[in-house]
């Protein structure tokens, strides 16, 4: 097989490239004509709303969703015709777990890498590496099924990256974590992403995103609509700083012909208006300097949630 | 620093198809051998308390008073090689359907096995593969059990073997198929309700089917088990089976192959949409 280094079509270099690419189920269009590429070394992220089509992408360049309409090329290879030697070099974490539960924590490394036709004592060697950056060495004889959700996250990660995969996938790595847990995986990513390791996830979070993203594109009904790094698009899509204001119910038709004037423009939301400025807290005096009362104000950075509700109309976690 | 856990130096050749269906049946292996213990004292236990209660117990009444037909062979020998392959259906069954939902549904392995280089063909002949080994056990295991009650010779007890171990192969494949196409989990009490123990009790395990109503003997012949207690009754006391052997055979086969490429399709479409 070709080393790590090669190249992909016509010399892009890119690991993942996407032309076009399509997938229908029936009469439903979940990914509807996109073009990405992702370069070695990159993390790259997919960000959007539950439902915009992220997962089936990801499945398509995981090679186990038959491309639709258009092209994709993963690690130079067609998905179509080199399915196992595509995914012989992928890491793939799911979204939803599928450990082997009857099997202990590093047994389901060792059947793992098994199917990857890696030598035992190779496999066991890279268990106890992958076990201590996942902090789970002291749980390697202990079977899967009472571990916490963020253990069984934390070895999922450890086994994926069993073969040293060139592209680690990464679909939803934080949702339905607890806080902490959350910042224990972003952590690991964080370094597997310093050790050079290419990562490419999907992401309803904005936090997560902007932690983890070299680049990425917001994803919104199978369509790109934004592209970039976090901090170009916020640049690009949104102001500085926002104003969130709260107001009780009375007060908010009379608020908002006023607050219009304050900044770039405004955001109703259900439970409160976000004002977009470049500077949130000479905004903020301003309300208070005209008599508006509201109920709660907030000073923030814009971040990636306002880029895309401004792209949208819509909010990424309702 | 000691996690540093990339560009270590791994061998990354990718495997060959049949190696890849042999790391199935391997994977397998090691999850049964967590419960390898309860799993092997019942598989010796089934068949003698059946071959205890039914062959010497009833069997006894049935030999004095019976006035059926068996070919002039004692009732337990009757019963023998048609329990176990009827046995083997049952085993052959279990490792068809809850194993191949869960994998889908429930713990979603076969998900995870998927992610790697292992394609779907090979994924399910592996579990086929694995099921094979689990029938044999149930089968060689009735077969110790009837030479030590003295019911069947060696020779006999090995004759019957290879059908039984066929039949219960093809059931693995035909419940596949099915219990891989299953949206919920309804459908698998209902396939053993309605189907499966139907089966065990009225394909000519227990007795001819001629004893049955002349309407509903036909519908008896049709069953896969039918098929498969036919040819090892007939193999283990070298006797003519009901129909030709072939078709027998035939019938066996044809259940094998079609629900193998039927859990082809089925395994792609919802493992790989």
């Amino acid at each position: 097989m070709s080393p790590s280094t090669d190249s992909g079509p016509a010399g892009s270099g890119a690991l993942v490239e996407a032309r076009g690419l399509t997938k229908r189920f029936g009469d439903f269009t979940a990914v509807d004509g996109i073009d990405f590429e992702v370069q070695p070394g990159e993390s790259f992220g997919f960000l959007g709303p539950n439902g915009a089509g992220k997962s089936s992408i990801m499945r398509m360049i995981a090679a186990v969703s038959p491309v639709t309409e258009g092209n994709l090329t993963v690690l130079g290879m067609s998905p179509a015709s080199d399915g196992p030697a595509i995914r012989a070099r992928l890491g793939v974490c799911p979204q939803e777990d599928s450990l082997d539960q009857e099997l202990s924590v590093e047994e389901n490394l060792l059947v793992y890498g098994r199917y990857f036709n890696m030598p035992r004592d190779v496999i066991r060697k890279r268990t106890t590496d992958l076990l201590e950056f996942v902090q789970l060495h002291e749980r390697a004889k202990d079977t899967v099924e009472p571990l916490s959700g963020g253990m069984k996250r934390r070895l999922t990660i450890a086994r994926s990256l069993i073969n040293d995969p060139d592209l680690l996938l990464l679909d939803e790595p934080t949702t339905g974590l607890d806080p902490q847990a959350r910042h224990v995986l972003w952590d690991r990513l964080y370094r597997l992403k310093q050790q050079g390791v290419t990562l490419l996830l999907t992401t309803h979070y904005m936090d997560e995103a902007e932690q983890l993203c070299d680049r990425l594109v917001v994803v919104d009904r199978g369509t790109i609509v934004a592209a970039g790094s976090p901090r170009d698009l916020i640049a690009e899509h949104s102001s500085r700083e926002v104003l969130e204001l709260r107001f009780a119910e009375d007060d908010v038709a009379g608020a908002i012909p006023q607050l219009q004037q304050l900044g770039d423009r405004i955001e109703e939301l259900p439970d409160r208006i976000l004002v977009y400025t470049a500077d949130a807290d000479a905004a903020s005096s301003v309300v208070y300097d005209t008599g508006m009362r509201p109920t709660a104000v907030v000073t923030r950075r814009s971040t990636l949630e306002d880029v895309f509700l401004r792209l949208t109309g819509r909010q990424l976690v309702d | 620093m000691a996690s540093t856990v990339v560009h270590d130096q791994v061998a990354a050749r990718p495997p060959s198809a049949p190696s890849r269906v042999w790391r199935v049946v391997e994977a397998n292996a090691r999850v049964y051998k967590r419960v390898w213990r309860g799993s092997v004292a019942s598989t010796f236990l089934i068949p003698l308390l059946y071959l205890a209660a039914m062959g010497m117990g009833l069997g006894t009444l049935v030999d004095d008073t019976g006035t059926g037909d068996l070919d002039g062979l004692r009732y337990i020998e009757f019963l023998a090689p048609g329990l176990m392959a009827a046995a083997a259906m049952q085993t052959g069954a279990g490792e068809g359907s809850f194993v191949v939902f869960a994998g889908i549904k429930w713990r979603r392995t076969y998900h995870a096995i998927l992610s790697t280089p292992v394609t779907v063909p090979e994924l399910v002949l592996g579990h086929l593969g694995w099921a094979g080994i689990r029938v044999l056990m149930t089968t060689g295991a009735f077969a110790v059990v009837s030479v030590v009650l003295g019911v069947l010779s060696p020779v006999q007890a090995l004759a019957a073997v290879l059908p039984a171990t066929v039949t219960g192969i093809a059931f693995t494949a035909g419940v596949t198929a099915y219990s891989s196409n299953l949206d919920d989990d309804q459908g698998l009490p209902a396939l053993f309700r309605f189907g499966i123990v139907p089966m065990f009790l009225f394909s000519g395990t227990f007795f001819p089917v001629s004893q049955l109503p002349d309407w509903i003997e036909p519908l008896a012949a049709v069953t896969p088990l039918w098929h498969g207690v036919e040819l090892s009754r007939a193999w283990a006391f070298g006797t003519a089976p009901a129909w030709p052997v072939v078709l027998h055979v035939g019938v066996l086969v044809l259940v094998l192959v079609m629900g193998t490429f039927l859990a082809f399709r089925t395994f792609a479409t919802k493992l790989q949409p």
